[in-house]
């Protein structure tokens, strides 16, 4: 399995460093990435996906997160191709993205269905040939032409827009959807959010390692300097530790057991883990690094905009607390440990 | 880099039933009233009646072959066995360093007549061990020892100090990391031994170095010209350095660097109301994380591997964690500490506070460990 993953973080990551772009969305690494077939992994094969589990396509978001790569694959993959196929849909080619929307209007008519109402901050949604949405007990699927966005983003560039809908779907577009749906969307999300994080993470501290070893100040690389050397070794310490957190919790993703504090414990390292080495790797970058000429902002950016998505860690925190108060003591320990009493 | 490689573990369903087996046990325990519940047992809850039990069950030792009384396990099992007994705050000092350290190094460094001699009886939990390396100027810097081992016709003879030596007092055997040769400019880390001493010795002075709250757990040890002989030198004379950092990676990573407090994280959770969830929530996702960290070392060891660097990332997270558990129990639960409480939060609340230095202390302190991962990331 290890092998697999490998073959695939390694031609992921050629992908990336030949279509390295700064787009708000980067076509041709998309392109070269649905040729790899990583744009739907952990997607049913019989479903028009490329099979896989979740560990794996956790272990391409980290690849894809490191190089700060513009393409809806964690969209894509783990939410809108497994929302489909879980409705029992086939998933149609191309980029998609997903989103719960709790506001929307639905009017059944005679052998179709009108939709009304507006989803905010989704995802990608400019940039996606399809969209899918979970409404209530319903999974809608929508043309990019069938509805209207108005552009937003986020802290790095990447499209997060609100989308309007006043359109008519036809029966076969609304999909009923199995129960429990919405909490798996959430794990989901949140799980790729982190995977996300630990690579962009990891490429934080590369950059901050280069640079401490390349500036001189008093005569000496600024990390022959303990002060910058405990910075580092704190930043390594939160990467491997969000790294870690995130490939368990993908594996009890899979396995089904357990995943309801792994996914929560595991976006609240993930989310402190991206604040505290976005904070350290700027300190030891210097005003270089606060500027626009700099790569490092490619990548603090998004840990400090993907942190917030997809639940932080104080929501996470307070989930996964309530978890714990609702079991009771005796089960504390059985929690941490995976398994139950 | 090599850090970057390190992936999760998935127990197998086997240990799975051996956390069954070792849960139903202290279940069994603590119905008994056989042992009580406190933090930081692996270094304050000396009992040998209770490690005798466990060795009857084959939980001491567990790697050693079966000729030696062990049950040739791997590094998982012990992560399953060590962790149940610490998040139970069971009293496992008499046996730890036994286990932990000298068990092992023996079996890899010592002879066959060593291992017959030693290794059954820490099987058996009967036989408990100390050992000697910091010295009143040595702590961080290990390898500035300076007790000496002269060689004699009959073997060595042993001279100086050891502090902060956890059961010397009570232990039955102990491994003492002496200077072989004098320190050379080039190579400090040449010239270290390690000596097997049986306790009592009439030429090793035992004195107690009380910690703060009075508890004796450290011991001064004074060693007056000890002859050690040949048949009790464990491995190479001036191979030492390499001996004693062999066993780092498993010393520093296991899980006592995450749980010293979690008998009271465990203890407070009914005292905590709804408007705690989210301070409670965080405490725990963070020793979720950390344990998958710590069991993923393990998965390394077990495959014959000795992740250092990674184990001192998970040390110094780990023991930063274990205070973080006392403040989220102090302001959530808002009582005064006291030792001597009834109250079981109160009193553990108190053994944690007063044991909370040593945390970021024993076993390399968390500076020098960041230094160590540093090193590791190419800028020392």
């Amino acid at each position: 399995m290890n092998d697999i993953i490998e073959a695939l973080e390694s031609s992921v990551r050629a992908a990336c460093a030949k279509h390295a772009a700064e787009a708000t969305w980067n076509a041709p690494l998309w392109t070269a990435l649905e040729e790899i077939g990583v744009t739907t992994l952990a997607v049913l094969e019989d479903r028009g996906g490329s099979g896989g589990d979740v560990a794996t396509a956790v272990a391409v978001l980290e690849t894809l997160g490191e190089h700060a790569a513009a393409v809806p694959v964690a969209e894509t993959a783990l939410l809108a191709g497994w929302l489909l196929a879980t409705a029992g849909a086939p998933v149609p080619a191309g980029p998609l993205t997903a989103a719960v929307a709790d506001r929307l209007e639905l009017t059944p008519g005679a052998d179709d269905v009108h939709v009304t109402g507006t989803v905010p901050r989704v995802p990608w949604a400019r940039c996606a040939e399809h969209l899918v949405l979970l409404a209530g007990e319903q999974v809608l699927l929508l043309r990019r032409d069938e509805v209207a966005v108005r552009e937003g983003r986020n802290l790095a560039g990447e499209p997060r827009d609100d989308v309007v809908l006043d359109t008519t779907l036809p029966t076969d577009r609304v999909l009923e959807a199995v129960p429990g749906l919405a909490t798996g969307l959430g794990r989901r999300a949140a799980l790729a959010r982190s995977a996300l994080i630990a690579g962009a993470a990891r490429r934080a501290l590369e950059l901050s390692i280069t640079y401490a070893g390349e500036r001189e100040q008093f005569g000496r690389p600024i990390g022959r300097f303990q002060a910058v050397q405990q910075h580092l070794a704190t930043m390594a310490g939160e990467v491997l530790l969000a790294k870690v957190a995130v490939e368990a919790a993908a594996v009890a993703l899979d396995q089904g057991s357990g995943d309801e504090v792994a996914v929560a414990a595991a976006k609240t390292v993930a989310s402190q883990a991206a604040g505290v080495v976005a904070t350290l790797a700027h300190q030891i970058h210097g005003a270089l690094g606060y500027t626009e000429e700099h790569p490092l902002r490619l990548s603090s950016t998004r840990l400090w905009a993907w942190r917030d998505e997809a639940g932080n860690e104080a929501a996470w925190s307070a989930s996964l607390g309530g978890t714990v108060l609702a079991a009771g003591p005796d089960e504390l320990w059985p929690l941490v440990t995976g398994g139950t009493r | 880099m090599d850090l970057w490689n390190l992936r999760p573990v998935t127990l197998p369903a086997e240990l799975e039933g051996l956390r069954q087996e070792v849960r139903a046990f202290l279940d069994e325990e603590l119905a008994a009233g056989r042992f009580s519940t406190h933090c930081d047992q692996w270094l304050g809850g000396w009992d040998a009646a209770f490690s005798r039990r466990l060795g009857e069950r084959g939980w001491i030792g567990m790697a050693f072959p079966a000729r030696y009384g062990g049950r040739a396990a791997g590094a998982l099992a012990r992560f399953v066995v060590t962790e149940e007994l610490l998040a139970a705050g069971a009293p496992v000092a008499a046996h730890w360093i036994a286990d932990r350290q000298s068990g092992p190094g023996l079996l890899r460094f010592g002879t066959e007549e060593q291992k017959q001699t030693y290794l059954p009886g820490i099987a058996r939990g009967e036989r408990f061990f100390a050992v000697g390396l910091s010295e009143p100027d040595t702590g961080s810097d290990l390898a500035s020892v300076r007790t000496r081992a002269t060689r004699v016709d009959a073997g060595w003879r042993i001279s100086g100090t050891k502090v902060w030596t956890s059961g010397a007092h009570l232990a039955h055997t102990l491994v003492v990391l002496a200077r072989t040769a004098p320190l050379a400019d080039g190579d400090r880390h040449a010239g270290l031994g390690q000596f097997i001493i049986d306790l009592p010795h009439p030429a090793v002075h035992i004195r107690p170095i009380r910690l703060l709250t009075g508890e004796h757990h450290f011991n001064e040890v004074v060693l007056d010209d000890v002859l050690v002989a040949d048949d009790r030198v464990l491995g190479e004379p001036g191979d030492g350095w390499h001996q004693v950092t062999s066993e780092l990676a498993m010393e520093r990573s296991g899980p006592e660097r995450i749980l010293s407090t979690f008998p009271l994280l465990a203890a407070a959770v009914p005292s905590l109301g709804p408007g705690g969830a989210s301070a409670l929530g965080g405490t725990v996702a963070r020793l979720w994380a950390l344990r998958q960290l710590s069991l993923a070392v393990a998965g390394r060891l077990e495959a014959g591997v000795a992740p250092a660097v990674e184990a001192a990332a998970v040390k110094d997270l780990g023991t930063r964690f274990e205070s973080t558990v006392i403040d989220l129990v102090r302001t959530l639960v808002r009582v005064e500490p006291d030792p001597g409480a009834t109250d079981e939060v109160t009193r553990m609340l108190a053994e944690s506070v007063l044991h909370s230095p040593g945390f970021t202390l024993r076993g390399g302190t968390n500076e020098i460990l960041r230094g160590v991962v540093a090193r590791e990331l190419g800028v020392r």
